[in-house]
């Protein structure tokens, strides 16, 4: 008998479900390809890292607490970001330290949490997609996902069986694009002239194409990219590996301009 | 010294526009790091001596009474003092009556980020001793009168052509033609210059790396050798140094001196590692007449047993700010007192308070660079979060910050209605934004927008573009 397919909940991310929807569809469409059920509940708003990063702890803890009710009762918790994955999985049990049964609904929450890309390469053991993207692409290792859940090797190989694809390295991927949420808010200054050196680093590649796997950082690269009148098209992983380019323009490049 | 840290925005500003400065912190990020990943990918027990190093700080911290007993009970057997100093005026009085007793005009000093930190220059000038740093980079802030912008490496905001200028205003003695445009030039200047004071000077100063329980020995680690001049043709050898130096053995020392280097410059050992033991004794050849330790707490036995108290594991490699995409933006200056980085971040709140400090645990992106190369494994970030922790309880943010962040809260909390304000805002965005793309300007993301542009949404949530797929293929 066949095992059952395991159900996913799609933790979609505040800024994939505002920006880019196209990114949850993606993940979708991926998680099936990969024999998962997926479902979406509908009580999730955001992981709480705005409140958590500002150092409001009761809030960050109210919204924790609606994020495991909502999704504790699936096999796995899938997320195409490494920073919203990683605050679930390594933060909340860490904001519920003081409150043991709290904290073992948060541990059971964060041991069946992953991040998209890791999540189809590590527990599904996909080896290939099927892609097609013609261009040379670079990728940016976003801080969270690499420093946090280990996330490195698994883009890379996937990338590697998309057709027409060559993918080209970025100097310095493991440095911070400067997004880091609240603080291009409070130290836009310091943020742009960080996303400014990335974007260097990105035009030096030649790569006619930025992917990433966290929506904050693209759209912080993207929008620099674009000021600087830099022709890179900036996109989520996920739409390249799910072979929906075809789709949806570019971060930042208007339906009109396409 | 007066700390600037609540001006940190404005530091900052100033920094960004600053194209000297620029131009070294650019240097700097293509130096450190590489050199750090490469020594330690010759060492493959290197996170096995990382967990090492940690437990024997950890252990320390546990144990402290017993080791700083320890430590002077030793120090006084070798023949030495040591002083206990809570505050940063009760060690400069101390070090100023030594001084005093002895008669001495001029304290030559190896590098000391205690003596930054107790303003120490400035106290001995003001009370007619004459304080001469013998660290090349020490050496040129002085007389440029700056204070160090890194632990390491103090003067890594200057390049070289300011140093020479500096140098041709300061060296009047010497022929004002001559050539200043190469690094050796420069330093063999600062040789010359310096080795006349080291033979007059009364009382040496240094730092500690480590202060050694069972010998009561304090151990520095250079790559001038200045510091062994400093401390062994004087009257006097004082020794500033601070609880997080102390460890019990000197086999512990060197299974840290096995990480520091490499951590802090990617040498395998720095160029001398120098023991101090005692004064001369009367078979030596040669040693300091007296030997004190001025052992400064200025707020740290504070940290103890707090969420802080990891932060005393470091040991002053300068891995952090090496590897900070923020530091490398902006210089040590910008953070506005001695301990710039991510140790600054955690360490200056506890020094100075929070009220003055407050920004500069904020100003971290929090992408754990630091937390990865820490030797000691600090869990940088997360202190940095309890600081803001702090300071949302006491209500030190900006207002306005702390409304929208309240807002935003509420909705967050409240699923049905979030819905609805996430459909409007992407649609209004959308409908602005959706045919370019993106934004040039934003009203409330100016400080974003000014930069760079901001990308338009798509359109349509995901969650109202889910439930209308729901509805059509006739899933619940």
């Amino acid at each position: 008998m066949p095992e059952m397919p395991p159900r996913v909940g799609l933790f979609v991310t505040c800024l994939v479900d505002l920006y880019r929807p196209a990114v949850g569809f993606a993940a979708v469409k991926l998680l099936e390809q990969a024999g998962c059920r997926v479902e979406v509940p509908l009580t999730q708003t955001c992981c709480g890292q705005p409140a958590y990063n500002s150092g409001d702890k009761a809030d960050t803890k109210a919204i924790a607490r609606q994020v495991i009710a909502a999704f504790e009762t699936f096999d796995y918790v899938v997320v195409p970001s490494g920073s919203c994955g990683g605050m679930i999985r390594l933060h909340y049990p860490e904001l519920f330290a003081d409150e043991p049964a709290m904290f073992q609904r948060a541990q059971h929450l964060a041991q069946r949490t992953w991040e998209l890309v890791s999540f189809l390469v590590d527990v599904m053991k996909c080896e290939q997609v099927a892609a097609r993207y013609d261009g040379v692409a670079t990728y940016h290792d976003a801080c969270s996902g690499l420093r946090e859940l280990g996330v490195k090797e698994q883009p890379r190989k996937l990338l590697q069986s998309v057709a027409g694809l060559r993918l080209s390295e970025l100097p310095g991927a493991e440095v911070c694009c400067g997004f880091g949420g609240t603080f291009s808010v409070k130290y836009p200054q310091i943020s742009d002239k960080m996303v400014g050196d990335k974007a260097a680093d990105i035009a030096a590649t030649g790569a006619d194409t930025l992917l990433a796997g966290d929506m904050g950082c693209l759209l912080n690269m993207a929008g620099k990219l674009s000021r600087l009148g830099k022709e890179v098209r900036v996109r989520h992983i996920a739409e390249v590996l799910a072979d929906m380019t075809g789709e949806v323009s570019p971060i930042g490049v208007g339906e009109a301009l396409r | 010294m007066q700390p600037t840290s609540h001006a940190f925005k404005a530091n900052a500003e100033g920094a960004l526009g600053n194209a000297h400065l620029q131009q070294a912190l650019k240097l700097m990020r293509a130096g450190f790091p590489g050199r750090r990943a490469a020594a330690i990918a010759r060492l493959p027990e290197f996170d096995d001596l990382r967990d090492e190093a940690k437990a024997i700080k950890d252990h320390v911290l546990a144990n402290l009474d017993f080791y700083l007993e320890a430590f002077e009970k030793n120090v006084i057997a070798q023949g030495g003092q040591v002083h206990w100093c809570r505050t940063p005026q009760e060690a400069c009085e101390t070090v100023l009556a030594i001084c005093r007793r002895l008669d001495a005009k001029t304290v030559t000093k190896g590098k000391t980020m205690i003596a930054e930190e107790i303003a120490l220059n400035d106290y001995l000038e003001a009370n007619g001793v004459t304080p001469i740093e013998t660290d090349l980079g020490e050496y040129i802030i002085q007389i440029r009168k700056e204070y160090p912008s890194h632990i390491i490496a103090p003067a890594i905001h200057l390049v070289k052509e300011q140093v020479a200028d500096s140098f041709r205003a300061t060296h009047r003695e010497l022929d004002p033609k001559r050539r200043l445009d190469e690094a050796p030039t420069l330093v063999a200047e600062a040789r010359g210059v310096l080795r006349q004071k080291f033979l007059s000077a009364d009382v040496g100063v240094t730092g500690a790396n480590f202060c050694v329980a069972e010998t009561g020995s304090t151990i520095i680690v250079t790559n001038e050798g200045n510091g062994d001049l400093t401390q062994t043709l004087t009257k006097a050898h004082i020794v500033l140094a601070s609880l997080e130096k102390l460890v019990p053995t000197l086999e512990d020392a060197s299974t840290i001196l096995r990480v520091l280097a490499r951590s802090a410059t990617g040498q395998e050992f720095s160029a001398y590692t120098t023991v101090s033991t005692g004064p001369r004794r009367a078979e030596d050849s040669d040693g300091p007449g007296e030997f004190h330790v001025v052992f400064l707490d200025n707020g740290r036995s504070a940290m103890l047993g707090t969420e802080f108290q990891d932060m005393l594991r470091c040991i002053r490699c300068g891995a952090c700010m090496n590897h900070c995409p923020v530091y490398a933006s902006v210089g040590g200056h910008a953070y506005g007192w001695v301990y710039p980085g991510p140790m600054g971040a955690v360490l200056t709140p506890s020094l100075v308070g929070v009220d003055e400090a407050g920004h500069l645990p904020n100003a971290s992106t929090f992408c754990g660079r630091c937390e990865s190369v820490c030797p000691m494994r600090i869990p940088l970030p997360k202190m940095m979060r309890h600081w803001r922790e702090r300071e949302f309880e006491k209500k030190l943010s900006p207002a306005t910050y702390r409304a929208g962040l309240g807002v935003w809260a509420f909705l967050a909390k409240n699923p049905p209605l979030y819905r609805l304000a996430a459909n409007a805002a992407a649609r209004v965005l959308a409908t602005f934004g959706g045919a370019r793309g993106r934004f040039r300007s934003l009203p409330l993301a100016a400080g974003w927008t000014q930069g760079r542009d901001m990308p338009a949404p798509q359109g349509r949530t995901f969650m109202s573009l889910w439930a209308a797929r729901r509805k059509e293929t006739g899933a619940s």
